[in-house]
């Protein structure tokens, strides 16, 4: 199934890109995701953790993903 | 009538509205926090600061910080407007503005929302200096 990947902030310099589809199993969860993600993009490794928010919304870990969802990788947030 | 005001904007950000939002006859006093940026940062000098939002998202979650501030303290408006894009020395990235009957709540509603904002809000800055640029937080 393909969902939308969007890079904000720091992830988006280390990854090059802003937002990809990107093709995964069905009923991947949020954390086999960023599983794969480190082994794809491993510069993601320097960034000493990020969230997921699927849908505009902060993500756990174990929450599954679905087709089409617009899953963000939230680097450590510094607004203010 | 609506008690919450929450804006993201690459317009400069202006005290006046929010201020003028949350007034009220009702109210003995109104807090206002008004960040500014500074012109260091570990004793080196800053140049600019650059924000970036993932903006839909970062509306819901100030959202949720105005509508959670309304129900945890005794206030009765609360303004939350941040800025995006480039931002010189003494810009004003985020303003938050509460006004309450009485003053303890209107100090502590605004803490609250700016301490929060720092936390959850996914908004970046990325400092720039004279000899290059860093993503603040990101870094262990």
């Amino acid at each position: 199934m393909k969902i939308q990947l969007l890079f904000f902030g720091i992830a988006t310099d280390l990854v090059g890109e802003n937002s990809i589809f990107y093709e995964l199993k069905s009923d991947e969860t949020v954390l086999a995701l960023k599983k794969d993600l480190l082994l794809k993009y491993p510069k993601l490794k320097n960034i000493e953790e990020f969230a997921i928010a699927v849908n505009e919304e902060y993500a756990e870990d174990n929450l599954v993903l679905k087709e089409n969802d617009v899953v963000a990788i939230i680097p450590p947030v510094s607004g203010g | 009538m609506k008690n919450t005001a929450v804006l993201i904007t690459s317009e400069k950000l202006k005290v006046q509205d929010c201020y003028d939002f949350v007034q009220d006859a009702s109210c003995g006093g109104i807090a206002l926090f008004v960040g500014t940026v500074r012109n260091s940062t570990k004793n080196k000098e800053v140049t600019l600061l650059d924000f970036s939002a993932y903006e839909p998202m970062a509306l819901k979650e100030m959202q949720k910080i105005a509508d959670l501030a309304l129900t945890k303290f005794q206030i009765h408006k609360i303004a939350i407007h941040h800025a995006v894009g480039e931002l010189q020395i003494g810009d004003i990235p985020v303003i938050i503005a509460v006004s309450s009957a009485h003053r303890k709540a209107a100090f502590e509603a605004c803490e609250f929302a700016i301490d929060t904002l720092k936390e959850t809000v996914p908004i970046w800055k990325k400092e720039h200096f004279e000899d290059g640029e860093v993503w603040v937080n990101s870094h262990p």
